[in-house]
């Protein structure tokens, strides 16, 4: 087994769908809350093999998108600050801050440099021991534990100035929130194949009990999605609303207990504040005290004012699940890739970015 | 952004390896891992760590269950 060729089998892909087909009768609507299964979704053409009354939607599932305004202002201020090295994953160089973007400061002269690993920004301040090298924490539970690890690895080797300015987000608070805000119509959520290999599948148990919503771990091949709908429409059909693995080879119901522990040995969970849905309570991560001096915001005087959203930008509504690219009059015609107005058209993994790049055929 | 490929093990040394897919190598670290791997075991990467040893039991048992479904006729070795 390659554990990737059997599952994108074009052939048993039909067969998947035309099951799906002979057992769905209920209207559903699922919410994938990963931007890598949004890009999956659309790559592989997963809505068009599914029959018309199964509707796929977008949840707050990439990291660059829900981060907060407010926090690409307090990086960009951190890029401004003389002596700082400010590295960062690459998505998020071209978000807009209410007034700039790390783009356009590296073009003013910032010191800003996209890395693929923490690792690659500890060399950096290995390399530089005269300058403060600051990562800019994004991402879910998949991506934390690795910034928990680099944290680690820094203290044990004493390096000094290397820190963190974490905007980490926790997915199963976020699904908690838009399920108890009533506004969102969804009938069950394909849960994050590898946020779930992280955290295991116990968070999940709770949306399911309390909002008799149906949650199935996918993995992100196109026969991995086509099970995982198959899964959640035999649970819709039989009235029921379990927590079920399709993802079964990548995840353990228990997570991976390692890095979950690295992960909370660095941080503990902080309100937090959402692109779009607001602060929501436990559901960041702050750095513990015990690592203040690796915390970027205790380093630096990173206060900044409120800030308001682009006039006319949806992505609060699209990242909601409320609303689809397509009803944002912004979309296409002045938020392009080349000129975004909002981080979903961004991020290569925002809905407005895939919306974009693969719906127009 | 949690995109994480399945890779193949081809060196293990010390606290990292290093993983193949399709003429691709990477290096990762295993501090956080969830199994130690060896040699020719499967990892699935993300952003320098390998996160997670690929179970092929389990991968078994899902392809065993589309054989049930009905969607394929024999599981692939």
């Amino acid at each position: 087994m390659k554990y990737l060729s059997e599952y994108r089998d074009a052939s048993v892909a039909l067969k998947m769908a035309d099951r799906i087909k002979a057992t769905s009768q209920k209207p559903a609507r699922f919410m994938e809350v990963c931007g890598t299964h949004t890009v999956a979704i659309f790559k592989y053409g997963i809505r068009e093999v599914l029959p018309e009354h199964v509707a796929l939607i977008s949840g707050p599932g990439c990291p660059v998108c829900v981060t907060a305004a407010r926090d690409i202002d307090k990086a960009l201020k951190l890029a401004q600050i003389p002596g700082v090295i400010v590295t960062t994953f690459g998505d998020m160089i071209r978000v807009p801050g209410s007034k700039s973007s790390l783009q356009h400061e590296k073009s003013l002269g910032a010191d800003v440099r996209m890395v693929y690993s923490t690792m690659d920004a500890l060399e950096i301040a290995r390399q530089h021991p005269e300058k403060k090298v600051v990562f800019l924490g994004v991402g879910f539970e998949t991506t934390a534990p690795t910034i928990a690890a680099a944290v680690v690895a820094a203290e044990v080797e004493g390096i000094k100035n290397f820190s963190v300015l974490s905007s980490h987000k926790l997915l199963p608070p976020a699904m908690d929130a838009l399920l108890s805000g009533g506004e969102l119509d969804v009938s069950g959520f394909i849960c994050p194949g590898h946020v779930t290999t992280v955290i295991g599948t116990a968070s999940y148990e709770l949306v399911a009990a309390n909002y008799h919503t149906p949650c199935v771990v996918v993995g992100f091949e196109p026969l991995d999605i086509l099970q995982g709908i198959s899964m959640l429409v035999s649970q819709i059909e039989a009235g029921e609303a379990r927590v079920e693995i399709q993802y079964r080879r990548a995840v353990a119901p228990e997570g991976n207990v390692n890095a979950m522990k690295t992960l909370f040995r660095v941080f503990e969970p902080c309100d937090a504040p959402w692109r779009g849905l607001g602060v929501i309570p436990k559901s960041g991560l702050a750095l513990r005290e015990a690592y203040r001096s690796f915390d970027a915001d205790a380093l630096f005087d990173l206060e900044v004012p409120d800030c308001p959203e682009p006039p006319g930008c949806k992505c609060g509504d699209i990242l909601r699940g409320v609303k689809t690219p397509k009803e944002c009059k912004l979309f296409q015609t002045v938020c392009t890739p080349e000129n975004p107005v909002g981080p979903c058209m961004v991020s290569s993994e925002g809905t407005c970015a895939a919306y974009y790049k693969y719906s127009q055929f | 952004m949690c995109v994480a490929a399945p890779m193949k093990v081809i060196e293990v040394e010390g606290d990292t390896i290093r993983a193949e897919l399709a003429g691709v190598t990477k290096d990762a670290r295993l501090d956080i891992v969830d199994e130690r791997p060896e040699v020719g075991d499967y990892v699935i990467i993300h952003a320098g760590f390998a996160l997670h040893r690929i179970d092929p039991e389990e991968a078994r048992i899902t392809l065993e269950l589309w054989k049930e479904m009905g969607v394929i006729d024999e599981i692939p070795e």
